[in-house]
């Protein structure tokens, strides 16, 4: 037979290797005609040598060789013997992507298609042959994608503390030269510009010199903290009672500590970022309850931040055309949660009744309803119309004033807010109520049947919701001064639905990371983030996390409190295996060590 | 129903002439039910013979259009389900039906979710523990991640939690493995013998007279059999209809 005349190593899982170089190259070809290597190419990463642009499309290589070799987790001890083989199909997907540059760099080169496809353009092309012709560019791309599928899959070869250097390293420099413009701000604070000034180049992104430093130093400290940090965090879980609270003070106490103290060294822009960060957050812990704990799907949630926003321009505003008198803006947020009570109790009693589908989409409807009548010239006399209301006051404190002009008050403001927010959260989902609102979650018929009165628990999460979106539509007409009913599109609703499921549901320290990651680095639906580069492609990016995370992690990036304290570590390993989840080796082979063995696990087989 | 019961005691629960409708379709017609303290009664049918709706009726998720649903000498037809919990009848669902993502003390602690009195709540879950050692073992798990007999075990407790009078057993052989049916019927039996008064709705007919004081038979929505178990073993009707012999 021919097959036993194949060495071992030879024996790849072709259609496998087919399947991903494949894909990989579609993903080259797609990522560059919506625009991201010419668009995100004078942005430097290493000066002289890698724009965003371009590391725009090496990335897919890189993990696509890395995905090739991957074996299905099984009770989480992954592929038992990686070797040449992994490697070899790391390769070979890799040359297999480098059919993507090939058919860009032929194709543009060839036919005209720039009516349709706006990127299929000159610039693109010089971009991808490296402005030295076509035969050059191609072998380039080749060698490009081959290399790097190899140290993809060779991923799998190296040792673990190799592994662990190495893609400390890579995060490590990508983080820093990324967040350039943050760490400048940072840097200015603290009077450290030097470093800086050093660091960067003058066109932006790391010098080599420092690259090459800042890699050993990533490199070393590494290998330092190895375990530690897993160790720090398996200690905290690990303790009980008092002295897990004096912990959770001490945390609490220090993350308090940082965030009144970092915004005095923060600039502008960081502290606009911040505040509107803290924005969204408000609106996610709300929405957190509404979906995340109670399992109703609001896709309207947008209404509620409108009437905040709306309530207070009336109340507040010099030039709301019925409401003459200036309210302050205390009075104001009285008036503006009790209106949102109200508002979450007329929407939310006829709507609650459906399930599923149904409520999302009524609730969806509601959104755009309320947008749309402020926008109306019925209720111009009333709310302006599609002029809105300006000239929103300041809030005037007393010992100080937060306005838009000065995003650090905005930001201290919004913090105050939050921590309400947070302790509520959290006191709420401990509470008999947000028990209640779990089991509706689970299972509404069954609940009903424990007595739970499951249409008046829905309302109070919808009425919950409401109050703290209206509370940051407030916030949001002081700050920016004036509210426009175009400030609140469903593009509004649907991006903090995505914070919340990207954070993970239901779970509050879940939130507060997907607020930060996505609103902190990617952007609001029109405030920018981190990343400003991406902002035309910010709705793209938090589509793909969305079915990403849909499909592999749908407990979200932080998986939920309940989950990991609670459960066994056998339990967990189950869990992860029924799901597909993928692991680290180090972290699945650990687990695997603390078990001992597979009893416990017949039950679910 | 034998002539002491009817004179001693008042039922716990009693349907009197109980009619219900889904829109035109008339559902249970003129049934007649009582169960007494202690007993273990089942009511048996096949498909479609009304057994579901009438744990529905018991429990207020559906309203009959005529006759009386009463609990303890009150009649409670237009009570929500949140008050009859209150008052004395718990359901434990068919196929179990556990909040799965929520843990196991929590789920028992939703059963209680009616429950004021904090102390008594904690000497309940410690009898759920004494009653199902296996369950206590398993506290912070996840419910979903258990057995399916360790499930039946919660789901009991669950429904135990809120110190009903009569627990409402719906279809509890559905869905286990033969030899878990055979362990899930002893638990009710033991239950039982505890002084729980106990409704239990069943296809495996053979299996619920095994246990049962009483049964009743339901067809198409009228009540046909109304016998003590062993004359329902007997009764050649039966026999041929639901214990599956020619």
């Amino acid at each position: 037979m021919s097959a036993s005349a194949t060495p071992a190593w030879f024996q790849l899982d072709w259609r496998r290797v087919g399947r991903w170089g494949g894909l990989c190259a579609l993903g080259i070809v797609l990522v560059s005609l919506i625009g991201m290597p010419v668009g995100l190419d004078r942005r430097i990463i290493i000066e002289g040598r890698l724009s965003l642009g371009y590391l725009a499309l090496i990335w897919m290589p890189l993990l696509f060789g890395y995905l090739v070799p991957k074996r299905i987790v099984l009770e989480g001890v992954e592929n038992p013997d990686p070797g040449i083989r992994d490697v070899l199909a790391g390769l070979c997907a890799g040359v297999l992507a480098g059919l993507g540059p090939l058919l860009l760099i032929l194709g543009i080169d060839n036919f005209n298609l720039r009516k349709p496809l706006v990127n299929w353009s000159p610039q693109l092309l010089e971009l991808l042959t490296f402005g030295r012709g076509i035969g050059y560019g191609v072998a380039v791309w080749f060698a490009i994608c081959a290399v790097l599928g190899l140290v993809g899959s060779s991923m799998h070869v190296l040792p673990a503390n190799v592994r662990r250097v190495v893609s400390f390293i890579a995060y490590g420099l990508l983080f820093i030269s990324v967040l350039e413009a943050a760490i400048d701000d940072l840097s200015e604070g603290f009077g450290l510009e030097s470093l800086t000034d050093a660091m960067y180049a003058r066109r932006g992104g790391l010098t080599v010199k420092f690259s090459i430093i800042l890699a050993v130093v990533i490199g070393v400290l590494s290998i330092v903290t190895k375990g530690r940090v897993k160790g720090a965090a398996n200690h905290y879980k690990g303790l009980q009672g008092a002295e897990r609270k004096r912990a959770s003070m001490l945390l609490f106490s220090g993350v308090t500590a940082l965030c009144i103290v970092l915004p005095m060294f923060l600039g502008m822009i960081m502290n606009e970022l911040l505040a509107n960060v803290g924005l969204f957050l408000l609106l996610a812990l709300g929405l957190n309850i509404v979906v995340g704990l109670a399992g109703i799907l609001d896709l309207g949630y947008v209404a509620f931040f409108a009437v905040g926003g709306y309530t207070t321009a009336v109340l507040t505003s010099a030039e709301s055309p019925f409401f003459t008198p200036e309210l302050h803006f205390g009075f104001a947020l009285i008036v503006v949660v009790a209106m949102a009570g109200l508002t979450g109790l007329v929407i939310g009693a006829p709507v609650i009744r459906m399930r599923g589908d149904y409520l999302a989409i009524v609730t969806l409807g509601f959104g755009e309803i309320i947008r749309l009548l402020f926008m109306s010239d019925w209720l111009k006399p009333y709310f302006g119309g599609a002029q809105g209301i300006t000239n929103v006051p300041h809030v005037d404190l007393g010992f100080a004033v937060v306005k838009g002009t000065d995003p650090r008050s905005v930001f201290y403001m919004v913090l105050v807010l939050c921590v309400l927010a947070v302790y509520v959260s959290w006191r709420l989902q401990g509470s008999r109520l947000g028990r209640a609102w779990m089991a509706i979650r689970e299972d509404e018929q069954v609940a009903e049947a424990m007595g739970i009165n499951t249409v008046n628990a829905k309302l109070m999460a919808f009425v919950v919701g409401a109050m703290m979106a209206a509370v940051s539509g407030a916030v949001l007409a002081a700050k920016v001064g004036s509210v426009f009913p175009n400030s609140f599109m469903i593009l509004v609703s649907i991006i903090i639905l995505v914070v919340v499921i990207v954070g993970g549901m239901g779970n509050i320290a879940g939130v507060l990371v997907g607020s930060f990651v996505l609103i902190g680095v990617l952007g609001g639906p029109r405030q920018p983030g981190l990343l400003q580069e991406f902002q035309s492609y910010k709705l793209l990016i938090y589509g793909a996390l969305l079915v990403f995370m849909m499909l592999k992690r749908p407990e979200g990036l932080v998986p939920s409190a309940r989950r990991s304290q609670e459960l066994h570590q056998e339990e967990f390993l189950q869990d992860a295996w029924l799901k597909g989840e993928d692991h680290d080796i180090e972290e699945a082979a650990e687990a695997a060590a603390a078990v001992g063995g597979s009893e416990g696990t017949g039950d679910q087989a | 129903m034998s002539a002491e019961q009817s004179a001693g005691q008042t039922a716990l629960l009693e349907f009197r002439k109980v009619n219900t409708h889904y829109g035109a379709v008339h559902i249970l017609k003129d049934v007649d039910l009582a169960i007494y303290p202690g007993e273990l009664v089942c009511l048996l049918g096949g498909n479609a013979s009304g057994k579901t709706t009438t744990l529905k009726t018991l429990l207020g998720m559906v309203i009959p259009t005529s006759g009386e649903v009463v609990f303890d000498g009150e009649v409670v037809n237009h009570q929500p389900t949140s008050y009859r919990v209150a008052n004395g009848v718990t359901m434990v669902p068919e196929n179990r039906r556990l909040f799965k993502r929520l843990s196991v003390k929590e789920n028992l602690v939703l059963g209680a979710y009616l429950r004021k009195d904090k102390d008594d709540i904690e000497a309940d879950l410690e009898y759920v523990y004494e009653l199902f050692p296996r369950v206590k073992e398993r506290l912070n798990q996840k419910s979903g991640t258990l057995s399916g007999g360790e499930q039946q075990m919660v789901a009991i407790g669950r429904a135990l939690m809120s110190r009903p009078k009569v627990l409402l057993m719906d279809e509890p052989s559905m869905g286990l493995a033969p030899a878990l049916v055979q362990q899930n019927f002893e638990l009710i039996q033991q239950i039982n013998d505890e002084g729980m008064a106990i409704f239990m709705v069943e296809q495996n007919a053979n299996m619920a007279l095994s246990i049962a004081d009483r049964g009743w038979v339901l067809q198409t929505g009228m009540v046909v059999l109304n016998d003590t178990a062993e004359a329902l073993l007997a009764n050649p009707e039966m026999r041929a209809a639901y214990l599956g012999e020619a």
